[in-house]
């Protein structure tokens, strides 16, 4: 469990994040949605502890992370997964290094060990076949997927996703949804993804907070949403003519 | 005001460079691909500019000091003063401060930008360390010898224009090599070119770093990493040569 206790953040004198509080549970998708520059992006990075927040708590099951020194988060961070917009591969490292990368900088496991589990996450991701590659030789999709692998080749308790779907087409998308939504089910993982693909929401969000102008707005399930009467997050979700349909036909 | 913030925050980031790294047989294998990318790949520039300018001062030498009263033998003497005293060590230092300098600002700051570096983060691992340590190591270690490739083959571009245009006797030029030579003037030029491979790949790294925005970002901090390492380079040698030389 993850939870945000009155978290403030600015930058410059602008306040991007005002006062959230919300919890997000173990086992299940959780699903930061907002327009663009509504301060989800900062909200996930604040988390993470790549933002100091201004003021606020944030605990990562009992443990208060954001008071913590640098060392004990680093010992929290091995815990941590993270699959970045881009994916974030190190460009001058192949697929295999990348995700063997945490394993080669904090475990003892033999050469052997650390390649077979290496394969088996890239097997789980279904990209077994693409292991000698460099990430400019992959695709989109591949680069988000061996994002994936990297992310959960340490057993991570918590997961973070940042725009997992930005630049696939849908159906990509959907395998990368399902494809964290599975993990998440398997391992028992903190999952949060910050996302705006209203299928993504229908699909996976198990719990979702809606920010707007940098206020937790609103926050339910994937059936709330239909029986919201907030007109901000209806705009939001409803915005395209085929979701206005489908929310009628409801 | 900026230039203070600047050096303060230059500070802490060598202070996190400097931390204990997470497993040393990674470094280990990451030192020997920097040697290659930043050492032995600045070879081939080295020699091209150390032959012409070897060349270049032992004609200029020639021109300018023929006269009846100056033994021709000091023009290898001279030359080999330039080569060993300045060009192998702060000329070159320049030159890669262009070349190993821009590179290393633009990798980092790519890095910087496309998340790599947050993920670094994420991981647990002092991305500082772990991405600036090797190339520092690498170049203090590496760049000692391309300053004295740099002075044997610029030596070797005076003897053989010498030799080419027959504008001295070769025979004098040699004689010139080893006239007063004290070995001492080696190891001040490989402790500069020591001090400079330092200043070059920190102060590049710096600015990659810390490179915010888009990919016009990168490219500020690649002319930046240049600029800022070329004028610490030149303070940097007026105090070593007052220290070491006086």
């Amino acid at each position: 469990m993850i939870k945000a206790e009155n978290i403030i953040k600015s930058f410059e004198g602008r306040t991007i994040l005002n006062n959230i509080s919300t919890e997000f549970g173990t086992g299940q998708t959780n699903l930061i949605i907002g327009r663009s520059g509504s301060g989800k992006t900062v909200l996930l990075k604040s988390l993470v502890g790549l933002h100091e927040v201004d003021s606020g708590a944030i605990y990562y099951d009992d443990i208060c992370f954001s008071t913590l020194d640098f060392r004990t988060r680093k010992a929290i961070r091995k815990d941590v997964g993270m699959i970045f917009q881009g994916g974030a591969l190190l460009d001058a490292s192949t697929v295999v290094e990348n995700v063997k990368l945490p394993l080669d900088l904090f475990t003892e496991q033999s050469e052997e060990e650390k390649l077979e589990r290496v394969h088996y996450c890239l097997k789980r991701v279904n990209l077994e076949h693409a292991h000698h590659l460099y990430p400019s030789e992959l695709s989109g999709g591949m680069v988000k997927r061996a994002a994936i692998a990297r992310a959960i080749v340490m057993n991570p308790r918590y997961l973070f996703c940042d725009e997992p779907n930005s630049g696939l087409d849908p159906q990509t998308s959907i395998v990368i949804d399902n494809l964290i939504y599975d993990i998440t089910k398997e391992y028992n993982i903190t999952t949060i993804i910050n996302t705006h693909d209203m299928n993504s929401v229908m699909e996976i969000g198990e719990k979702i907070v809606f920010i707007h102008e940098g206020n937790k707005w609103w926050e339910g399930t994937k059936d709330d949403i239909f029986h919201t009467e907030n007109r901000e997050l209806d705009d939001f979700v409803f915005a395209s003519a085929m979701a206005k349909r489908a929310k009628i036909a409801r | 005001m900026k230039l203070f913030a600047s050096i303060g925050q230059y500070t802490l980031l060598m202070q996190k460079v400097f931390s204990r790294p997470e497993r040393r047989s990674i470094y280990y294998s990451r030192i020997m691909s920097e040697m290659e990318a930043l050492g032995l790949n600045s070879i081939g520039l080295t020699a091209i500019i150390s032959v012409f300018i070897g060349a270049v001062v032992t004609l200029q030498m020639a021109i300018t000091l023929e006269s009846p009263f100056i033994p021709q033998y000091m023009i290898g003497y001279a030359t080999r003063e330039v080569m060993i005293l300045e060009f192998s060590s702060t000329v070159v230092a320049l030159i890669l401060a262009g070349k190993v300098g821009s590179n290393i600002a633009s990798e980092i700051g790519t890095m910087r930008i496309t998340e790599q570096i947050d993920a670094l983060e994420i991981m647990g691992i002092n991305s500082a360390s772990y991405l600036i340590l090797p190339k520092i190591i690498a170049t203090v270690f590496f760049f000692p010898f391309l300053a004295i490739f740099s002075m044997l083959v610029g030596i070797a571009g005076g003897y053989g224009i010498a030799s080419a245009t027959g504008i001295m006797n070769p025979v004098d030029y040699i004689d010139g090599l080893m006239y007063c030579f004290y070995p001492d003037e080696i190891s001040y030029a490989l402790v500069k070119m020591a001090f400079f491979a330092f200043i070059v790949t920190s102060i590049s790294s710096y600015c990659g770093y810390y490179a915010k925005g888009t990919s016009l970002a990168v490219g500020k901090a690649s002319t930046q990493a240049v600029v800022s390492s070329s004028i610490a380079i030149m303070i940097c040698n007026l105090i070593l040569t007052q220290i070491l030389r006086t």
